[in-house]
């Protein structure tokens, strides 16, 4: 014991805290699973642009729990809905923040989504071995589009019902399927009551299930595979490392430094020295 | 290519590591370009729409055949290709000799998957049947009461607001419409009724004319506003710049066909509403017009011309 001793105070204290951490690291793993996530290793050259995927998560999660805060105040009834968002807006305590907040944080989960998807892209973060998380991200837009569809209907005000007849028809142009998509969305031949009731349980219940559990596979697919390193990244030479060891991915689109083939011409051999 | 593969530190990587892509290919850009012109041949001219859609399918195809060409046939180096082909040959002789065998653990693990696949569907079959199927199911349009027939004067317009599913909260299922009465016809009235519905994506238009005193008629359908409209030009809507004329037929701006008219009935001097239909054009005027009536469609379908095939009619809604 070349240091100095702690004292037994400060020993005691400790065990306190450690004592609970290590009672739940001993029966699941868990500790360890959360140190594994937050200190893995990344590529060196990694900088802000890589935060633009945890700040959509980060997004995603404020509409998460706004919304699920103003489900506890809002009516999906076509006679109820304009008034309890008037209500909410307009009366309750700090409604209107939790409303505006979930409001303008729709946009900002949109333009972040838009933001990280042309990081990947310029990136070539979408090429092997990631080209699934490419595809499940293409999903994850989609449904988000998808929510801001049918939650731009839930206010019923006259933008959120003439916007919804608009958005209702445009699908119900789309070939073959339009005719089906159409009513199935309204619920019927007409807009009304079924239409408002629909659009909320596709709003909060049954695409946030899908993009929960498409978010949480794109996340464990992240850690998986590690992040890809900047285009302008020297050293590796075009290829960057899995984390796990099982090869090499190409990098981005752009190679900052031409390479040749490392040996220099001559008119007596055809081979390249290795 | 031995340099390029080692890791920063120094170590040297696994030959299998090489990243496994398919070849490059060039036949996507001439299939965008196929689909490019199909698109704009939709709008153009149908010739262009045909070769657009040819030269899609094709290079479509050689797309497909370039990219799925590994997995069809398995990558055959020069050295290692007889002896693997052996090799499998001869497993597949050993496999055709010897009968394949259902051991009870196979037979029990297919079946534990058949009976959960089996109670999941119990389950969520009728679950996804109640969520699509009410939309589909007993659809239609009520019979609407619009009042006495003395309210429609000859020759004018009227535009009549009134209730057209009684099962909606108030104003819900509030609808308008257009009606001129066109006077006898053969001995028969002749009325125009003309749903305001626009044809282009379902915005409500407006009649430009000039709006009299609304008067509200009580009647067995529920209260029916009446406003009679004087001097109507047409119809124009206030989303994207539909226009029509008193026919009902488009003079400008996107609408794909005319707008909807409803089927009409007279009861003890009561006009009453019926179905409404749609409308691929109007020729003639008033009691001697010739209305091309087709099933009711939703806004922006086609009902008549090439284009009607990508919407098939609505079958559930009699």
């Amino acid at each position: 014991m070349a240091r100095a001793r702690k004292s037994p105070r400060r020993q005691k204290l400790e065990a306190l805290v450690l004592a609970p951490i290590n009672w739940l690291e001993e029966r699941s793993g868990l500790v360890g699973a959360v140190k594994y996530f937050l200190f893995r290793r990344v590529a060196p050259e990694s900088n802000w642009f890589h935060t633009l995927g945890s700040a959509t998560l980060t997004a995603f999660l404020v509409q998460l729990v706004t919304g699920v805060i103003l489900a506890m105040y809002y009516k999906p009834a076509p006679d109820e809905a304009y008034a309890s968002i008037q209500k909410i807006t307009n009366e309750l305590t700090l409604g209107w923040l939790v409303r505006g907040m979930h409001r303008w944080g729709a946009s900002v989960f949109i333009i972040l989504l838009f933001l990280h998807m042309g990081r990947v892209f310029l990136f070539g973060a979408y090429k092997y071995p990631r080209e699934l998380n490419w595809l499940i991200g293409v999903i994850l837009l989609t449904l988000a589009l998808a929510e801001g569809l049918t939650g731009y209907l839930l206010p019923w005000d006259q933008t959120a019902y003439w916007a919804t007849v608009v958005a209702i028809n445009i699908n119900a142009n789309a070939p073959i399927v339009g005719p089906f998509l159409g009513d199935f969305l309204r619920g019927g031949a007409e807009i009304g009551e079924d239409t408002l009731a629909r659009f909320y349980s596709l709003h909060m219940l049954v695409i946030p299930g899908g993009l929960i559990s498409l978010i949480t596979l794109h996340v464990y697919l992240v850690i998986r595979l590690g992040v890809t390193e900047p285009p302008w990244t020297r050293g590796a030479g075009g290829y960057d490392f899995v984390e796990d060891g099982r090869g090499p991915a190409r990098r981005g689109l752009v190679a900052p430094r031409p390479r040749g083939n490392g040996s220099m011409g001559s008119p007596t051999r055809t081979e390249v020295e290795r | 290519m031995a340099d390029e593969l080692e890791r920063p530190g120094g170590e040297p990587v696994e030959h299998e590591a090489e990243p496994h892509l398919p070849a490059p290919t060039i036949w996507p850009f001439a299939f965008a370009a196929g689909i490019t012109l199909l698109l704009i041949g939709l709008i153009v001219n149908w010739l262009l729409a045909a070769i657009g859609g040819a030269v899609a399918v094709i290079f479509g195809f050689l797309w497909i055949r370039d990219a799925t060409r590994e997995v069809r046939r398995p990558v055959a180096e020069p050295e290692p290709a007889e002896p693997v082909s052996e090799v499998v040959a001869e497993e597949e002789e050993e496999a055709e000799e010897e009968p394949e065998r259902y051991p009870r653990s196979v037979f029990l693990e297919l079946s534990t998957l058949g009976i959960g696949a089996a109670i999941g569907g119990l389950v969520t079959l009728p679950a996804i049947g109640f969520m699509v199927a009410p939309a589909f199911v007993d659809q239609g349009y009520d019979d609407v009461d619009l009042g006495p027939l003395t309210n429609f004067p000859a020759n004018q317009w009227v535009t009549a607001t009134f209730v057209s599913a009684a099962d909606e909260p108030p104003d819900v299922g509030r609808r308008t419409t257009f009606v001129r009465n066109n006077g006898l016809a053969n001995g028969v009235p002749s009325i125009t009724i003309i749903s305001n519905r626009c044809v282009h994506m379902g915005c409500p238009t407006q009649p430009g004319g000039l709006l009299q005193r609304p008067q509200e008629v009580n009647t067995e359908s529920g209260a029916v506003r009446l406003i009679v409209t004087q001097g109507l030009s047409g119809f124009t809507c206030p989303c994207h710049g539909g226009a029509y004329d008193t026919e009902g037929n488009r003079t400008a701006g996107p609408p794909v066909r005319a707008l909807d008219r409803y089927q009409y009935s007279i009861r003890n001097g009561n006009l009453i509403l019926g179905k409404p239909y749609s409308v691929s054009h109007v020729t003639g005027e008033g009691a001697e017009a010739e209305v091309h009536a087709y099933k009711l469609a939703d806004p922006g379908q086609h009902v008549d011309g090439p284009e009607q095939v990508f919407y098939p009619p609505k079958f559930w809604i009699p």
